[in-house]
């Protein structure tokens, strides 16, 4: 596994530290309201006021997007294959799925709710919607990756269709997955926040995406911030929580320079 | 030590098929007689591959092939192996695997399991597989790199291992592709070499086909000349030349310059 050296960790600081600056400069010279721009040590301060809450709040966020995007994954992975092995499948599915991406949330969030009430299920049925179809997608290209050439080959040792599924297709197909499920993640955070704001909730600590709602509609535009921060964040660790699994699961698709582990 | 190379009576289960029709002559492995295959291109034109190609090839006998490119040499190895059908003639041959002109290793296996591959189709249990995969590594000088993934391998090494999946394949006839087209002048010296030695501890049934004349000549019985597409058969060299051949041996040369002369004879004027 690579070690994160300081060098590898100071050009994105750099960034972050001289975009922190220019908001907060933007901010103190009152160019606007602080209910519309809180400045960041602001943010910073309702941050460190409010941790308790926010963590709180947290946890339902993490917990659907987490789940969220494992559902997402094994779904367009299943659907991937499906519509490879069959290409009646796929002229019937994949019109529908490409379609299911442009249906606006708050029209089906409704019914959602009537089926399924104010729980979790709701919001997770709204992630997997938005972040199935980038898994979809990659994972049916990575089984097409295989060449004729190697079916071919797979053939001439005698291997079935299946068997060429599963000794070729299969594994070419894992990396893509995980690269689709990358790309979902971050669609998957915001989904989140559309999936609670969209189906009702019951209880205090709902989720960040409620929490944002709600202290943007009482004025405390600093915890909003805060809370849209935590969310950075948790999509920031997703995606390398993904990367590392993606390493451990298909090390073959990243070759590592110089040494043979 | 019975090994792979060696076991030519005893096949291993998943080798061990029946012929697929009986042979015309005893002692051949392949007949073709006026063997046609054409195929139709993406504005439906039909584009002849192979004319009338007509060969036998004896058991254990080595047979070189060499053409011009597009002449339907691959079309061939793949009519033997039975990976398309001829639109015309008559074709049988022992079973036959196809060596492609690139290894084809699969990324995600090692190369021991890369090699065994044809014994994990034949559901042979995965211990069994990797035995006899290292068994063979020994011969094919692989030994030490068992586990190592196709891309820490150099090319030859990656050929070898291929040829270690075609012959665990367990099947009397080789089709090899260029197996050496893509390696580096010394590599493929040494691959020859190493050949030409493989197939004397253990002969094969081979059809090997090369673009490179002096390849054909050092390895092969016979070497088979083709024209451009659509192929036939122009001309037929017997190599009566005692192994191991050098490139150098004033026999070699001369055979090597009557094939560039036939080929150059059917170029297209």
């Amino acid at each position: 596994m690579r070690r994160v050296s300081p060098s590898r960790l100071l050009p994105p600081l750099v960034l972050v530290l001289a975009l922190l600056g220019a908001w907060e400069l933007y901010a103190d010279l009152g160019s606007t309201s602080s209910f519309v721009l809180p400045a960041p040590h602001a943010v910073a301060a309702a941050l460190w006021n409010n941790a308790g809450f926010i963590a709180a709040n947290l946890g339902p966020t993490a917990e659907e997007v987490g789940l969220g995007i494992l559902l997402a994954l094994a779904l367009g992975f299943a659907l991937a294959v499906a519509v490879h092995l069959s290409s009646p499948l796929r002229r019937a599915v994949y019109p529908l799925a490409v379609g299911s991406q442009a249906i606006p949330v708050a029209v089906i969030a409704p019914l959602l709710v009537f089926w399924w009430g104010f729980g979790v299920l709701p919001k997770l049925v709204v992630i997997v919607l938005i972040c199935f179809f980038p898994v979809l997608v990659t994972t049916v290209d990575g089984l097409r990756a295989i060449e004729g050439e190697q079916l071919k080959l797979l053939r001439t040792l005698d291997a079935s269709r299946w068997q060429a599924f599963r000794f070729a297709e299969l594994p070419a197909a894992l990396p893509a997955a995980l690269s689709g499920a990358r790309i979902a993640l971050a669609v998957g955070v915001i989904g989140a926040y559309i999936a609670e704001s969209q189906t009702a909730t019951s209880g205090v600590h709902a989720g960040l995406g409620h929490e944002i709602n709600a202290d943007l509609t009482a004025l405390q535009t600093p915890r909003a911030y805060a809370a849209a921060f935590v969310l950075f964040a948790l999509a920031i660790a997703c995606f390398y929580a993904l990367s590392v699994a993606e390493r451990v699961l298909a090390p073959w698709a990243h070759p590592t320079r110089g040494d043979t582990t | 030590m019975a090994t792979e190379l060696q076991s030519r009576t005893a096949r291993p289960p998943g080798g061990a098929q029946p012929l697929r029709e009986p042979t015309a002559a005893v002692g051949d492995a392949i007949e073709l007689q006026a063997v046609e295959r054409t195929f139709t291109d993406r504005r439906g034109a039909r584009v002849p591959a192979l004319a009338g190609i007509s060969l036998r090839v004896a058991r254990d006998q080595l047979l070189a092939v060499v053409g011009p490119s597009g002449c339907g040499k691959t079309t061939l190895l793949e009519l033997i192996c039975e990976l398309q059908a001829p639109d015309a003639g008559t074709l049988q041959s022992e079973p036959a695997v196809l060596m492609p002109q690139r290894d084809l290793l699969l990324p995600w296996l090692d190369a021991r399991d890369n090699a065994a591959l044809a014994l994990r189709v034949a559901h042979v249990p995965r211990a069994e597989a990797r035995k006899r995969a290292a068994a063979l590594f020994a011969e094919l000088g692989l030994e030490g790199f068992e586990r190592a993934h196709p891309g820490e391998l150099s090319g030859g090494m990656r050929q070898r291992v291929a040829f270690a999946r075609t012959l665990l394949a367990g099947k009397p006839v080789l089709c090899l592709d260029e197996p050496f087209g893509a390696l580096d002048a010394i590599t493929r010296a040494e691959m020859q070499d190493w050949l030409v030695a493989a197939l004397g501890r253990a002969p094969r049934t081979v059809v090997l086909v090369t673009h490179d004349v002096e390849e054909a000549v050092l390895l092969a019985d016979r070497v088979l000349v083709l024209s451009p597409r659509p192929g036939r058969v122009i001309g037929e060299i017997a190599v009566e030349l005692p192994r191991p051949r050098r490139r150098t041996d004033g026999a070699v040369i001369t055979l090597r310059e009557r094939a560039l002369g036939l080929l150059a004879g059917a170029r297209p004027a």
